[in-house]
């Protein structure tokens, strides 16, 4: 049972005193119920400022939706002629609002994020060897398979391949993060990163060979 | 419910600063023409001259008995062409490496300069002078139509800058603009504005290209429209090609077949006019005849529509490439258009046309003069800026953004077409024993290497404690603002040292420099620094009083009677203050308000919490609190659904 002091401070911390009038305002609020002020944005992780709990399988048109909402209320085109205070916090508001949106709408970063949401890092930017011999082995066939077509048709193909493959690694990565398996949920979302790349290069060559094919 | 829970909309509030706002105008800075628009009653308005003319030649003279801009400058050039400068856009932002490999090509005199860093200068009528203070020539020029034609003097702007205009040419378009008086109250892409003023808010949804060949840059962007709201997907370009490059090819074409050797700088520039008369009227006409006399040799040269087209065909090419790159980028198909949207004059010459609607599949829209379609543009914007509005642009960054790492290799760190503004962090480490010193290289551009990037500027951070090579965690966190202008800031995690930087050192103006072209152009003087001054102290006091209304209205009955007097003999002493002349002692009686409100803040947090223990669990207040979804998303808590 919470304490009558714990209950307290939990009260205290849900409001966050106004900057303009002083008055509480409850900690995630985007503006003060009093003044109308547009706050500073709050810590909260990307789900949570967008109003959504934290899920892989979470709706997209929501994520959409709720940006959208978001950037109408508080885009610093709302606040050009506001004082300097304003804008800086609309700003601030609207950089962590496109951050959300940014990281939810892909399904790459969203996996990343929400794995380490839940303490795993699996840092998709981040150029690194891979560890798992198995996937190693995969890509470098596949970067070979590329290299040695030489018609659009068999990089359509190739393209293809790893289209669907890419789809099953979604739906794989969704049934990981609904029974909490985060090693597979791990494992998947780094394959799926090289399954990306990998999509990005045949892209690539299909466009060079289009360019050859044009010119000759 | 107790007051608590009562939430309403900030629109209701008053406007902080209630001092009347003079009118904004929309201005396109282009390469060889420029254009101002207003909108400030329903329709927006091309700010024309006697003539009826809307285009303002963005063509320089620099007489000795002063400046002249436009038509007037144009018909100056074949007697005095050292004292001309045209399509100095071109030269934003750039540096004197940059345009060594333009130097042939343009008609421009370099200053010789000793450095070879930083901007770039150029001898005009015996004078060094940058592109940005000739553009802000053109800008006072586009500043005064826009007064005469309103009768009143004009201070606020939207300046319109290709969607592919790198961070350097985006600052140094705004310091151009500060020189000539105006505050920027934003940059916009110019495909954005195009896109804006197309009325494509009219109820228009879906996935639009906006095509735009200026005189000196070409961008393609891919918004995407909802609800009055603007969405860029990606954009691309090429920000040197332009229709200024048809002209080129045309005018080279000229010379091999009269075999002229050798132009000068009149010659030159007397030719290129008589091409892009040439390129104007192929538009109409299947052959067109071009004379001119040069130097003493007669140019008489006959060209048709198809050679011109054989001509410009490999330049117009180029453009496709890019909208292919841009569909790519955004993963959109061209069947998933919905409207292809043409700007610039040089999208009149019949092969773009055709080569664009090949490209998407559809016949291109024009029917807004693709001259003004950007100025309107700029000036619907304006007037959202300072009159509010339904509809909203989010647009995003052109180019990648990052920092040179070992080998001259370039690490992103912010990606091309981010939605702006933008911040984010990266964490970078040292590779020597003992490093005490770091140097942040910040570049722009999509290549792996820096060379083949476009170098920002470069600061240190110095300070850092020696630590075994790999063990410091260098933070840097590049932020981009709504105008697509970025502020790079370095931190070492550990000890907290900090350094940094707005990137703009080498090609836009540095302080010092802005500072004395302010005081040589005389634009702000002293006394209009004061006066900015104070008029900001009232307005921040009259947002003080304005939420210490909304406050006491909530909840002053929490006050004591002896509080409540204290409190509002602070008020009438700022009163007072705000309506003197003396900033200090506004600031003082902010100060000494604050002071007198601090009990009655306590007051209202005890009984924030108080109410929120009292009867109701904290997951109900908080839930009351926090949700309750507004349609327009204004509410705290919750989003619009």
């Amino acid at each position: 049972m919470p304490t009558q002091a714990d209950d307290t401070r939990a009260a205290r911390a849900a409001f966050v005193s106004c900057w303009s009038c002083k008055g509480p305002v409850a900690a995630q609020a985007l503006f003060c119920h009093t003044c109308g002020a547009i706050q500073q944005p709050a810590q909260l992780d990307h789900f949570r400022r967008l109003g959504l709990e934290p899920d892989f399988d979470t709706d997209v048109d929501m994520v959409e939706k709720r940006y959208l909402g978001f950037q109408r209320a508080i885009h610093p085109d709302r606040f050009a002629t506001r004082p300097a205070k304003e804008r800086a916090f609309a700003e601030a508001q609207a950089v962590a609002l496109n951050q959300a949106y940014e990281t939810l709408k892909d399904p790459l970063r969203r996996a990343a994020y929400l794995l380490s949401l839940k303490g795993v890092d699996a840092s998709v930017s981040k150029e690194e060897t891979v560890r798992d011999p198995e996937l190693l082995m995969e890509v470098m066939e596949a970067r070979e398979a590329l290299m040695e077509a030489t018609s659009i048709e068999k990089v359509e193909k190739l393209q293809a391949k790893a289209g669907a493959d890419a789809i099953a690694v979604l739906s794989g990565i969704s049934k990981a993060f609904a029974s909490d398996d985060l090693d597979a949920a791990n494992r998947l979302t780094t394959r799926l990163k090289y399954l990306r790349k990998y999509l990005d290069e045949t892209r690539t060559r299909r466009i060079a060979l289009e360019q050859e094919q044009g010119t000759a | 419910m107790s007051g608590l829970l009562q939430i309403h909309e900030p629109g209701e509030t008053p406007e902080p600063h209630a001092q009347e706002r003079g009118i904004a105008i929309g201005i396109d800075l282009g390469t060889t023409n420029s254009v101002v628009a207003v909108a400030d009653g329903e329709q927006p308005e091309v700010l024309r001259d006697a003539h009826g003319d809307g285009l303002i030649p963005s063509v320089v003279a620099l007489m000795p008995e002063g400046v002249v801009v436009g038509r007037a400058a144009q018909d100056l050039r074949a007697k005095n062409p050292d004292c001309v400068v045209s399509s100095i856009k071109r030269l934003m932002g750039r540096g004197v490496h940059d345009v060594k490999a333009l130097a042939g090509v343009l008609p421009y005199r370099i200053a010789a300069s000793g450095d070879s860093v930083g901007m770039v200068r150029l001898e005009v009528a015996g004078r060094s002078i940058t592109p940005i203070e000739i553009s802000a020539e053109i800008l006072k020029a586009v500043k005064a139509r826009a007064e005469q034609s309103l009768g009143q003097g004009v201070t606020q702007a939207v300046v319109t800058v290709p969607a592919y205009f790198d961070d350097a040419a985006r600052s140094a378009t705004k310091d151009a603009a500060k020189l000539a008086g105006l505050d920027v109250l934003r940059l916009v892409n110019e495909p954005t504005a195009a896109a804006l003023a197309y009325g494509l808010d009219s109820g228009a949804e879906g996935v639009y290209a906006i095509y735009d060949l200026g005189g000196g840059t070409f961008d393609i962007s891919l918004l995407r429209l909802q609800k009055g709201v603007f969405q860029v997907l990606s954009t691309g370009g090429d920000s040197a090609l332009g229709g200024d490059d048809l002209d080129h090819a045309l005018a080279e074409r000229a010379i091999a077949a009269s075999g002229l050797q050798k132009l000068d700088e009149a010659g030159a520039a007397a030719l290129l006019l008589a091409a892009r008369a040439v390129k104007e009227q192929l538009t109409e006409r299947d052959s067109v005849k071009l004379t001119a006399e040069i130097g003493g040799t007669k140019i008489d040269f006959t060209v048709s529509r198809r050679e011109f087209e054989a001509l410009i065909d490999p330049l117009v090419q180029r453009t496709m490439r890019a909208c292919r790159q841009v569909l790519d980028d955004a993963r959109v198909t061209p069947k998933e258009i919905q409207g292809v949207v043409l700007v610039g004059g040089s999208t009149r010459v019949p092969l773009v046309r055709r080569r664009v609607e090949e490209f998407f599949g559809r016949a291109p829209l024009a029917d807004i003069n693709p001259d003004e379609v950007v100025a309107v543009g700029a000036a619907l914007q304006a007037k959202a800026l300072t009159r509010g509005s339904d509809t909203l642009l989010l647009d995003v960054i052109p180019l990648s953004l990052g920092i040179e790492t070992m080998g001259g290799i370039v690490e992103k760190v912010i990606d091309r077409n981010t939605p702006i503004p933008v911040a984010k962090a990266q964490d970078f480490t040292t590779y020597q024993d003992g490093q005490t010193g770091m140097l942040i290289h910040v570049v722009q551009g999509e290549r792996e290497t820096v060379d083949a990037c476009r170098s920002l500027g470069r600061f240190e951070l110095l300070g850092i404690p020696p630590m075994v090579a790999g063990a410091a965690r260098i933070q840097v966190t590049f932020a981009v603002d709504a105008d697509g202008l970025l502020t790079v800031s370095a931190m070492e995690k550990i000890t907290g040292i900090r350094a940094e930087i707005a990137v703009k050192p080498s090609y836009g103006l540095t302080e010092s420099e802005m500072a004395d072209m302010l005081r040589d152009s005389l634009v702000h003087a002293r006394d209009d620094m004061e006066q900015r001054l104070l008029i900001e102290a009232r307005v921040e006091a009259e947002r003080v009083l304005l939420a210490l209304d909304a406050a006491l209205k909530a909840d002053g009955a929490l006050l004591s009677d002896e509080e409540r007097a204290a409190i509002d003999s602070a008020i009438a002493k700022l009163r007072q203050a705000i309506k003197g002349e003396d900033r200090d002692l506004v600031n003082a009686a902010v100060e000494s308000l604050d002071h007198a409100t601090h009990a009655f803040a306590q007051h209202r947090m005890d009984r924030a919490v108080a109410q929120a223990l009292k009867g109701h669990s904290l997951d109900e207040v908080e839930a009351s609190m926090a949700s309750d979804p507004a349609p327009d998303g204004r509410r705290p808590g919750r989003p619009a659904e």
